[in-house]
């Protein structure tokens, strides 16, 4: 493992910047995906504010930004990314297009965790006289907490991947080490080096939400 | 203290369908009425017009007095206090604790903390559940969570309890310790229930006055005493003959 020792400084940087890409964008992309996705249930013909017109250009929006790959987004947006983060290379440029390709990925989580919940119990909230808003705050989002934490585990996992494939523009981080080793300089070993991290750090992370979401649910019975 | 008339619900698909015709009830305060027919007769439609969660296509339904067609969302708000509700798939918080489960509708109605805790440690008493307070939804038993979801709907001091199908997903043995609970608190709080059923022994055992309804009409009503003696109505000759002789 001569080649770990060698570069540890690059590596640890490689971690370092992989781990602050996908923690940012992922914190972003649920503050604009979570209310996207609630939006996208409530206004549903059957939800709790039913907007028919609104939710199809919702659901529309949501799956334009579903089916672009995202590194085709990434160099689409170069001039925006250059625009709000002031240059079109490094992480802080990437974290602009991994929000931007996440959105409509969290809402399509959130999407899912909330239909979970039982409309008999929307129902039940409704006869106790609770506004959408409480609809909204006091049983959506805490009865699907435990699915919304196995959603939010997926989308980080995923923005590992988009910000690996980030490297291909130097947006930094692991991926940009394997490209620039790997690809390009034919070192082999470095890159499995960077995979064998890559792939720690998406168990790790698996392992901790999952972990999380079980012992949250109370739905399962822990004896 | 309800007064239905001439109730109808249409619900326009790409055919229209007449899911209630013309009913009239009349329930008088500490009633146990039931409202008893078969599957797809219009007893769950009729049960969601008199909880509001839908409006009738004609027709008014008076609370107490009070039109209801003819308040405001926020009044409806109030409104909802006077009327607990109950089904039978229970419909509770399956993250929360019995306890917050119960305080839920107090927590919405800003009750404060210790007059909440007060309130659902008496509740509990009341359904038996006091030992359950910090358990959750999965660990209890259909019986118990029926008792949880009774609990939550008289949280308010409601008037009026609407029971929906409530002990169609029970084994015989918990659905009369079920309708008992239903009976004791009608007898010691005063609390007026209507129960919507397609079980005859649930109208057997529980309910003074009854009404038949069959394809979205009423087709019998009156003390269930005298229907279940003399049947006028064919649908609820019917009823009678399957239920076999409880």
């Amino acid at each position: 493992m001569g080649v770990l020792q060698e570069n540890l400084s690059m590596f640890l940087e490689g971690t370092v910047e992989t781990l602050y890409m996908t923690g940012m964008s992922t914190i972003l992309a649920y503050v604009f995906g979570l209310p996207l996705g609630i939006l996208v249930i409530i206004t549903r013909q059957d939800g709790l504010s039913p907007h028919p017109k609104l939710n199809a250009v919702l659901d529309w929006i949501v799956n334009i930004g579903r089916s672009i790959p995202f590194l085709i987004l990434m160099v689409a947006l170069m001039p925006f990314t250059r625009l709000v983060a002031g240059k079109a290379i490094g992480p802080n440029a990437a974290i602009v297009s991994l929000v931007i390709g996440a959105i409509p990925f969290v809402a399509r989580m959130v999407e899912g965790s909330l239909e979970e919940i039982d409309h008999g119990v929307i129902e039940a909230a409704q006869t106790m006289g609770a506004s959408n808003r409480e609809i909204i705050t006091k049983v959506y989002l805490p009865e699907s907490l435990p699915s919304l934490v196995r959603g939010l585990s997926i989308t980080t996992i995923t923005l590992i991947g988009y910000s690996a494939m980030g490297g291909a523009v130097g947006a930094g981080g692991l991926g940009d080490i394997a490209i620039r080793y790997g690809y390009h300089r034919y070192e082999y070993d470095v890159m499995i080096v960077t995979i064998i991290l890559l792939i720690l750090i998406v168990q790790i992370i698996q392992n901790i939400f999952n972990t999380l979401a079980k012992k949250i649910d109370k739905r399962i019975i822990n004896q | 203290m309800i007064r239905i008339e001439h109730l109808s619900k249409i619900y326009q698909t790409k055919t229209q369908v007449d899911a209630l015709k013309d009913i009239s009830l009349h329930v008088q305060p500490g009633d146990i009425y039931g409202i008893i027919g078969m599957s797809g007769a219009g007893k769950s439609t009729l049960l969601r017009c008199i909880s509001f969660l839908e409006q009738p296509t004609s027709g008014s339904i008076f609370l107490d007095g009070t039109d209801m067609s003819s308040v405001s969302p926020r009044q409806l708000q109030e409104i909802r206090k006077e009327m607990g509700v109950i089904f039978q798939g229970y419909n509770l918080l399956m993250q929360k604790t019995i306890r917050k489960n119960i305080a839920f509708p107090l927590e919405l109605n800003k009750t404060p903390k210790a007059d909440i805790d007060k309130r659902v440690d008496e509740l509990l008493r009341i359904v038996g559940l006091s030992d359950k307070a910090d358990f959750y939804p999965a660990q209890l038993s259909g019986g118990q969570r029926q008792r949880v979801a009774i609990a939550r709907a008289l949280a308010t001091n409601p008037k009026v309890l609407l029971c929906d199908e409530p002990t169609s997903a029970l084994d015989p043995l918990t659905t009369r310790s079920i309708l008992e609970l239903l009976r004791d608190i009608n007898r010691n709080l005063g609390v007026t229930i209507i129960v919507i059923t397609h079980e005859l022994g649930v109208v057997r055992s529980l309910c003074q006055k009854v009404a038949v309804i069959d394809q979205g009409s009423i087709v019998e009503q009156g003390l269930t005493a005298q229907v279940m003696d003399a049947p006028q109505n064919d649908i609820t000759k019917l009823l009678i003959s399957t239920a076999g002789g409880r």
